[in-house]
């Protein structure tokens, strides 16, 4: 896990963000076990009290479900996978979008060159 | 969430000064720290952070100013409360691992026997060897089994890293989020080596010339500098 502490986001959301991307990746599966968080931080090396809010934020957003005496599992509904795959792109485009900004580049230009590109990795591709 | 927040008080210090016979250690310390939290105690030599423990320890006095931990002001007693890890070394050369553990042991009763023998082999020490023939690191990770295998509502660890090799580093750094009890302990923790310490720390205490410059999350500090501990460091005491 590359947890970044010069990241201005928070190390628990980073680790929020781990699991989803390993969902999404397909390294994890709905219903899968994950560790407790006091494994959780003896495996990553990170305050407990940080990989419980972690914890805690994947309970809230509906990521895992914690089932009493068993551990924390990845919420098995089929539905979940597609809701992380789209808010995790939604996130890049936003980001790439940002970054056009910053760099001066007007929607039309940005929508321009983001489609000539892809029209060109999918000639090589 | 602010570095303050509902939980119950550990440790409070109200306008404490300590002078020594010619330095002036701690200029007005305000201080709140609270339970269940890991907190590093950051700043340059001389800053005041060992003074700042061993007055938590009850080993010195404030010359002004109160200090409470959990609740009570600390002296002989309740040294029965906290485990202080000192800078210094004061271990007998003459023991061996198993008999310095068995000989501290004997001074408390909240000893846990069973902890201090994980500790001894997730450390991976012998516990045959004479102290006298232990690496400076391998007497470093002695110190912290014989400072995390008590059953404490307070640790006190006064610079554990300093002068010892990363590897002994990173076995005490595992050691002590392992054995972290976050719904009962608070760790206070001195160290010039914020990078390997970093992921540990709830909070931080920047100190300098024996005055707090920064106490808050490191969480916060790192979303409000944008950066690691590591690097804020630098800007606090450039």
């Amino acid at each position: 896990m590359q947890l970044n502490f010069n990241n201005p986001k928070p190390i628990y959301m980073q680790m929020v963000d781990e699991v989803k991307k390993a969902l999404a990746r397909g390294e994890l599966s709905p219903g899968d076990k994950i560790p407790s968080h006091k494994e959780r931080a003896q495996m990553s090396q990170v305050n407990p009290n940080t990989v419980q809010r972690a914890y805690q934020e994947m309970e809230r957003e509906g990521l895992t479900e914690t089932l009493r005496g068993q551990g924390t599992f990845i919420r098995n509904d089929p539905a979940l996978l597609q809701t992380i795959r789209s808010e995790m792109a939604l996130a890049a485009v936003k980001l790439f979008i940002e970054e056009m900004q910053g760099l001066g580049i007007e929607p039309g230009e940005t929508e321009r060159l983001l489609r000539s590109q892809l029209y060109d990795e999918s000639k090589e591709g | 969430m602010t570095a303050i927040d509902q939980s119950p008080t550990m440790i409070e210090i109200k306008g404490v000064h300590k002078r020594y016979l010619l330095k002036q250690a701690l200029n007005g310390i305000d201080l709140q720290i609270k339970k269940g939290s890991i907190v590093g105690l950051l700043g340059p030599n001389g800053s005041g952070k060992s003074t700042l423990l061993k007055m938590m320890a009850g080993l010195i006095y404030p010359t002004s100013g109160t200090i409470l931990v959990n609740g009570r002001e600390p002296d002989v007693r309740n040294k029965q409360q906290i485990a202080y890890l000192p800078e210094i070394d004061s271990l007998y050369s003459w023991m061996t691992v198993k008999e310095t553990l068995q000989f501290i042991s004997a001074f408390y009763s909240d000893w846990q026997v069973d902890k201090a023998s994980l500790l001894l082999h997730a450390m991976e020490l012998d516990e045959r060897q004479k102290v006298r023939n232990l690496s400076k690191g391998m007497r470093a990770r002695l110190k912290l089994i014989a400072a995390l295998a008590r059953k404490v509502p307070l640790v006190l660890l006064d610079e554990p890293f300093s002068g010892i090799d990363p590897m002994s580093r990173a076995k005490i750094i595992h050691s002590i989020i392992s054995e972290f009890q976050a719904d009962e302990q608070t760790i206070l923790l001195s160290t010039h080596s914020v990078k390997e310490s970093e992921p540990m720390f709830d909070d931080v205490i920047f100190l300098q010339n024996g005055r707090i410059k920064i106490h808050d999350s490191a969480e916060n500090l790192r979303s409000e500098f944008g950066c690691s501990l590591e690097n804020i460091w630098e800007k606090v005491y450039a």
